[in-house]
């Protein structure tokens, strides 16, 4: 069995240190960005940078870039059942209320 | 049949594992379905907040103007640096340095999620101050001309009951709002949500603090080597995640309503 294991992959300070000013630019990033009226796009915006350092999070800081193909199912299906909770209920409440205008994008 | 030889045993190894690196699998795997429920409990929260906020954008983002971006920014750059004093934490562990730097790290990022707290502390206060807690006192306008005007309203508490009564009836009978008393209640809602995000999350650094005085006591007594050492990185990724909770929540509760005016 022991094909399954994995060689344990230190990442380097050098990594650590990069992913580090990465996130913080994009976090000022993120704030400048907020005070431009981008219309809906702000929305777009807001959380495609939050994904991406969550991203940068994920696979760096906790070594997800390096780890066993059965730790990427894991977290790929957690993801997964989230988007289902998020998305069947949203379907449910764009759709049914007829008092309230439900403005997703905002 | 791995049962034999126990003389070679690292004193970390449990017995039912072939070896440490199929211990450090099966650490890692049950650390990561873990957090797949925290991302659920999170989640639900989320989605109330994306389902309150679609039904009222507006209130929303003038709520969300009265939060402190300042702190709020402050403390993502502290939660972003702590999550690179923990890094750097599991770094040290896993190539095996002495306890002294592993602890180092480890205080360092303790102090930094100290200082996150404290911070959140000071806004909690500003919140209480502002009436901005839901409940009895909440008063949305009355402390509010701007922020330096907040303070010298404390007088004209009279005026506050009858002005927050009217809003109350106005909200409620949403047809007959207008202009400023529009909206109190779905503001309210919006501050439901930024305390029990913020506080949920909070929490998690509560106890991810006591998480690292656990470990910093493991390291001074010298347990963690190069060979040992997933109480290290176990925390780190609860830390990790913790950390990206509140990059999703500074963006959706601090920065949603900074291009709108009114």
């Amino acid at each position: 069995m022991s094909e399954q294991h994995s060689e344990h992959h230190i990442v380097s300070p050098k990594v650590y240190g990069t992913i580090l000013v990465a996130l913080l630019i994009c976090t000022v990033l993120t704030y400048y960005v907020a005070g431009i009226d981008l219309g809906i796009f702000n929305n777009f915006v807001a959380l495609g940078i939050a994904v991406f350092k969550a991203t940068l999070v994920i696979l760096f800081f906790m070594h997800m870039y390096y780890s066993t193909r059965l730790l990427w199912i894991v977290v790929a299906g957690s993801f997964f059942w989230l988007a289902l909770m998020l998305l069947i209920t949203l379907g449910d409440y764009v759709t049914r209320s007829w008092d309230i205008q439900h403005r997703i994008f905002f | 049949m791995h049962s034999s030889d126990h003389s070679a045993h690292h004193p970390a190894l449990a017995h039912h594992f072939h070896d440490l690196h199929q211990q450090k699998d099966a650490t890692w795997l049950a650390m990561w379905v873990f957090l797949a429920t925290e991302i659920m409990f999170f989640g639900g929260l989320f989605l109330a907040y994306v389902v309150y906020r679609s039904s009222y954008p507006e209130a929303f983002a003038m709520a969300s103007n009265r939060l402190n971006v300042p702190m709020g920014l402050g403390n993502t750059f502290v939660l972003i640096l702590s999550s690179f004093t923990m890094a750097m934490s599991v770094y040290s562990a896993q190539v095996g340095k002495k306890g002294g730097t592993i602890v180092a790290w480890l205080i360092l990022t303790l102090l930094l999620g100290s200082t996150f707290l404290v911070v959140k502390t000071f806004e909690y206060r500003e919140k209480f101050e502002h009436h901005l807690v839901p409940g009895r006192h909440f008063d949305f306008y009355s402390h509010w001309e701007g922020h330096e005007s907040a303070a010298s309203h404390e007088g004209a508490s009279a005026s506050h009951e009858t002005a927050n009564k009217t809003s109350h009836e106005a909200s409620a009978s949403h047809e007959g709002a207008s202009g400023k008393t529009k909206g109190v209640r779905e503001v309210q809602i919006f501050f439901g949500l930024y305390f029990a995000m913020t506080g949920l999350h909070a929490f998690h650094m509560i106890i991810g603090a006591g998480l690292l005085i656990w470990l910093i006591v493991l390291a001074l007594k010298g347990k963690f080597s190069a060979e040992y050492n997933s109480p290290v990185e176990l925390v780190g990724l609860y830390w990790h995640f913790v950390d990206i909770v509140w990059i999703f929540l500074f963006p959706l509760l601090y920065l949603l309503g900074r291009h709108y005016h009114s």
